[in-house]
């Protein structure tokens, strides 16, 4: 765990309250330097209001946070200048080509004049559209946006990129390929990345992920950690008598399983190293009478089961409303043709 | 789409640029390019040069070539096409003027916004930048307006020309600052679109820019001399009608001036009244955007 001089993003007691409501109920965390740090809940969890308190966009109703090194509400400039954002929603201008937009971008952030040019062949080439560079942004798919917000947001050399869900909308195989993009900026870049998703999977990419459920962290740790509290993996069996095979589980192996979508199914830790002995047992040449294993799964806590272990639901079941995002692709759609 | 078929990343140094200090300069730089994105929308966009000019060759071809015949007793003998120039220069310039202000709730609604409020630069240079920048777009389409005078009898001399270029950017640079301190307050298209015809519509009609402001019913008067943009307007006529050549009479009639107890207004006392009216609301603009969170 890095220390607060370290730190790229320290934050204590955090709260924001909307009238009645309080979206962020006080969150304490810490992000070192170069870490990619994702914030991981269902929608309504408080992961954009925390973001953009972090970024200077909203004021916090109490509790600190420091980004880069300064203080969000009394230096907000020092922070602004420090910190590349990615929004939930889309903010590019459609009109203008991608190489105007970062333009646009280097102007306003002061990117001294010499500069420009090369560091925008540079962002552009990171997230390859280098070659679109005069297309104008309407006419590119929501990926290439997305890319293109990624490489914008990188214009100005930030020490710390904010990227609110990122991925939002976007096919699987682009999503991959976002990350793959993301991940190699932090190599290259040496830049400390905090974002937020409410896909599960996704946060499999980040060093360490905050599980945030009503306004709250309820889990922070390394995503193998916090499977691995969990604890048990779960193995799956493909037999030709399954009330059979339960009961020979259960006398010869002190286990406990059930059936589920016509397989059988059970928990168990260190699931790999338990099929060798599942096989020796159920092996026809020394004990015949056993039914036959066809096939056999093991898999590992995922981050569903985290989040379910707790918060008591899964995070589908908070997951998006599909009419919000119809709306999102409308506006989309428009805001191609404004 | 992914970037699959892109080369790997090149291993040559990263280039690594330094944000400085907010400074004048930066703020500068802000204003400059929010200003150059107004004009590069503006030229991308060349549906909307068209459109812009849909509504002011109506009204000079078809309303004053229409009207011609009726007018033609009270004009002196002056084409009316002639006389509503000035007025059709003017409506020109504010109706392009009100929808590069509306951009902004554009911005708004998109999200461009956003992008502009996080920079670390001053609230009030995106707003001077917006404001500077839809003036020189209304006064660019002025100029096309500005171009046909010879069709309607006003001569090319470089004095008028460069007066209404003048002219029309201060016009342009008050309205687009009067629209701006209405669409900050906007969130919506509709809205603001709405908001205007309510507003600009009746200040053009009251303006004088298509009758000339003198004999009216009283309670036209009055309207009339409160009404801005008559301010704007009748300096405008006064430089068309000191380009042409018509009768003692017809002047008196045509281009009366703004009366106020019997005193005719002076031309720069009207431009002054036009700019200070256009510096206020641009203050008012920027008061209300830096307020927004
Ligand atoms: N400006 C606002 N005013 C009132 N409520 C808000 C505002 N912004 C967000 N909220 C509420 O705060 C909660 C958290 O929102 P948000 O941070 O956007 O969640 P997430 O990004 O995790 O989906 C939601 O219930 C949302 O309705
Ligand atoms: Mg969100």
């Amino acid at each position: 765990m890095s220390t607060t001089d370290t730190a790229a993003i320290t934050v204590a007691n955090l709260r924001k309250q909307f009238g009645e409501f309080e979206a962020v109920k006080g969150v304490s965390f810490e992000v070192g330097a170069g870490e990619v740090f994702g914030f991981l809940g269902p929608n309504g969890a408080g992961k954009s209001t925390t973001i953009n308190m972090l970024c200077t966009l909203l004021t916090p109703t109490s509790g600190r946070a420091r980004v880069a090194g300064h203080d969000v509400v009394a230096e907000r400039d020092d922070v602004r200048r420090n910190i590349g954002l990615v929004f939930q929603d889309p903010t590019l201008d459609g009109y203008l080509t991608a190489a105007q937009n970062l333009k646009l971008h280097a102007e306003l952030y002061g990117v001294p004049t010499k500069l420009v040019g090369p560091r925008m062949e540079q962002v552009l080439r990171m997230v390859g559209l280098w070659e679109r560079k005069d297309g104008q942004v309407m006419s590119f798919s929501g990926g290439m946006r997305r890319r293109l917000e990624i490489a914008r947001g990188l214009m100005h050399s930030p020490r710390v990129l904010f990227l609110d869900e990122p991925t939002i909308g976007l096919d699987p195989q682009t999503r991959r390929s976002i990350w793959t993009y993301i991940r190699q900026l932090q190599e290259r870049e040496e830049i400390t990345i905090f974002m937020t998703t409410h896909y599960m999977d996704e946060a499999e990419w980040c060093d360490r992920i905050a599980i945030m459920d009503q306004g709250q962290i309820v889990a922070l740790d390394t995503p193998e950690r916090l499977k691995a509290g969990v604890g048990a993996d779960r193995v799956t069996l493909q037999t030709d008598d399954n009330d059979a095979a339960i009961a020979a589980l259960r006398e010869r192996l002190g286990v406990q399983a059930q059936i589920a979508e016509g397989a059988v199914t059970f928990r168990i830790q260190a699931g790999e190293q338990f099929v060798p002995r599942l096989f020796a047992e159920f092996d026809p040449a020394r004990n015949p009478d056993l039914p036959a294993i066809s096939s056999v799964s093991v898999s590992r806590p995922t981050l569903d089961d985290v989040f379910m272990s707790f918060t008591g639901s899964t995070i589908r079941d908070a997951e998006e409303d599909p009419s919000k995002l119809r709306n999102r692709v409308m506006m989309q759609m428009m805001g191609g043709r404004r | 789409m992914t970037a699959t078929a892109d080369p790997p990343l090149d291993p040559t140094e990263v280039v690594r640029v330094h944000v400085p200090h907010r400074s004048a300069r930066s703020e500068l730089r802000a204003i400059k390019i929010v200003w150059r994105r107004e004009l590069i929308r503006f030229v991308n966009d060349r549906m909307r040069i068209v459109t812009s000019l849909v509504q002011p060759f109506l009204f000079l071809f078809v309303l004053g070539g229409g009207l011609q015949r009726l007018a033609s007793a009270g004009t002196h003998g002056v084409n009316l096409k002639t006389f509503i120039y000035p007025g059709i220069l003017c409506m020109t310039v504010m109706f392009t003027a009100m929808f590069s202000a509306a951009s902004i709730v554009w911005d708004r609604e998109f999200g461009f916004l956003r992008e502009m409020m996080v920079a670390p630069v001053r609230r009030s240079s995106i707003v001077i930048g917006k404001c500077l920048g839809g003036a020189t777009v209304a006064g660019a389409q002025g100029v096309i307006v500005l171009a046909i005078a010879g069709l309607v009898g006003v001569p090319y001399a470089p004095g008028l020309i460069f007066g209404a270029l003048g002219l029309l950017l201060l016009l342009a640079f008050a309205i687009t600052a009067f629209g701006l301190s209405v669409a900050i307050r906007i969130k919506q298209m509709q809205s603001f679109m709405g908001v205007m015809q309510m507003i600009v519509m009746p200040m053009y009609f009251i303006s004088g820019a298509l009758f000339p402001s003198s004999g009216l019913p009283t309670w036209l008067t009055v309207l009339n001399r409160v009404d801005p943009l008559a301010y704007a307007v009748d300096p405008m006529r006064r430089l068309v009608f000191a380009h042409i050549d018509i009768s003692a009479a017809a002047r008196r009639a045509l281009d009366p001036g703004i009366h106020w107890w019997g005193w005719r207004m002076p031309a720069v006392l009207e431009i002054c009244v036009v700019l200070l009216l256009g510096l206020g609301l641009l203050a008012v603009a920027i008061w209300e955007f830096s307020a927004t969170e």
